[in-house]
């Protein structure tokens, strides 16, 4: 996505978008026919020269997974969904971005800093933030009832069962992604 | 008609960062008959692991659902993110079976198990469809005829539709109307249902500016006095982050940014005091 080079056979991997088709989400990514609507009707294309929905699912179609999974600007979609609502081939390029991030996470050990974070955090007491004391008083002096607690055990279960903890004690990080 | 009671799914923002929606909220809903039960040992909805590990996401927002299931209530969400989260999960262990059974096998970790019995809503849903909008008007006690405002939804509560499908994504009115019901105007403006950008915010800055920016002028251009949310992360983006924008792009909004309890609450007659008024980053100069 970052620069244009020319495709090299040998860069192409004809089994990505059957690997891609097995994910959640993503089961209908050779349906792209690149009309093109998800790509004007993201708010991030707008201001990115790099994010473009209609080119992630072609590079995924084109087998370029390695290009993919280095490329940082697959972390600037907000989740809107307007790709995937619009799709009229019901692709969900947002779901496949996703499913390329989770790929990222798990193949190449990486993710945005701020991820390992809210994890770390979540993991340690159900809340993605850690909440401080002055906040639980002060729910006590607006007559705010106590903020539950979590089960903690269970938390650290299912991030250990859907093998996230190792994930989350090995991943590199980096912090900004230019637009 | 049978009780209107819910678990409150408060999620991780509001009470981390913004206690004037919790505040405000708690007021409406008890002034409208809505009893609201705390939610025990609940975790983050999900959602912000989803871009790391959906199987994550979908177990951690299964497990929420179980603790539902187990009070036998349906669950009342504040944050479009946490509404999005659980409602998405919950329709996908009802109809696709192979992501079920390994959630199931997740959840077992726990001994817990999911049924499928319970319904989860955002609190515009409750309000719109729930406690509905007669019943609303009927506790209007100083509508606020002087007052224009603009809503932002937010994409969660509706995107992607086939999970949520309880408003138009592409001309959503419940939002819409449940302001008119305190006596203000709401006025339309473009780019109504354009993301606020917040989710991005960790890796990039620029972008999300960008598009509060937008927003924040194509309110004021219609004459807006303020903006209503029903969405802590909007909310921020457009409250806590205003002056920052402001500073970028060297222009000035000074667009009081409301939760629509707020809004709804001063209609009723609550001090801005009892809202959490103050809390605001831009304080509201109309009321």
């Amino acid at each position: 996505m970052t620069e244009s080079k020319t495709i090299k056979n040998d860069e192409m991997n004809p089994n990505f978008k059957y690997e891609m088709s097995k994910i959640p989400g993503a089961e209908r990514i050779m349906l792209c026919y690149q009309c093109g609507t998800c790509t004007a009707d993201c708010p991030i294309s707008r201001f990115s020269d790099f994010y473009k929905p209609r080119r992630i699912a072609r590079m995924v179609q084109f087998g370029l997974k390695d290009r993919l999974l280095s490329d940082d600007h697959l972390w600037l979609c907000s989740t809107c969904y307007a790709c995937v609502d619009h799709c009229p081939q019901n692709v969900e390029p947002a779901s496949i971005v996703r499913a390329l991030r989770n790929m990222v996470v798990k193949e190449r050990n990486k993710m945005p800093l701020v991820s390992r974070e809210l994890a770390t955090s979540l993991l340690k007491s159900g809340y993605i933030y850690a909440m401080p004391e002055s906040r639980l008083k002060r729910r006590v002096e607006q007559g705010l009832p106590p903020l539950p607690k979590t089960n903690v055990k269970e938390i650290e279960r299912i991030f250990k069962v859907t093998g996230f903890t190792s994930l989350l004690e090995n991943a590199k990080t980096f912090e900004k992604v230019a637009k | 008609m049978s009780e209107m009671k819910y678990l409150l799914f408060m999620g991780c923002t509001i009470p981390y960062r913004l206690s004037s929606y919790e505040v405000s909220a708690r007021k409406v809903l008890n002034n409208l008959g809505v009893k609201l039960v705390e939610m025990p040992e609940f975790n983050c909805c999900g959602l912000p692991m989803d871009i790391v590990n959906h199987d994550l996401m979908l177990t951690l927002s299964a497990r929420n659902i179980c603790i539902a299931e187990r009070e036998g209530l349906n669950i009342l969400a504040l944050c479009n993110g946490c509404f999005s989260t659980l409602n998405e999960t919950n329709k996908i262990l009802k109809e696709d079976r192979e992501t079920r059974e390994k959630v199931e096998k997740y959840l077992a970790e726990n001994n817990m198990s999911y049924k499928g019995t319970i319904d989860v809503k955002h609190l515009v849903h409750v309000l719109a469809e729930d406690v509905g909008y007669e019943k609303i008007k009927g506790t209007v006690k100083k509508p606020l005829n002087q007052v224009s405002v603009a809503q932002h939804s937010g994409c969660h509560i509706l995107r992607p539709s086939k999970y949520v499908g309880r408003d138009d994504p592409e001309n959503p009115t419940m939002l819409k109307n449940l302001i008119k019901l305190t006596g203000a105007q709401c006025l339309n403006y473009a780019g109504e249902t354009e993301c606020c950008g917040n989710p991005i915010i960790g890796v990039n800055e620029e972008i999300p500016f960008q598009l509060a920016r937008e927003k924040l002028n194509n309110v004021k251009a219609v004459g807006a006095q303020a903006l209503i949310t029903v969405c802590p992360f909007c909310h921020v983006m457009f409250d806590a982050n205003q002056s920052r924008i402001e500073r970028a792009f060297n222009e000035k909004y000074n667009m009081p940014v409301l939760h629509y309890t707020q809004l709804l609450g001063l209609a009723m007659g609550f001090t801005q005091e009892e809202l959490g008024i103050s809390e605001l980053r831009v304080k509201p100069t109309i009321f």
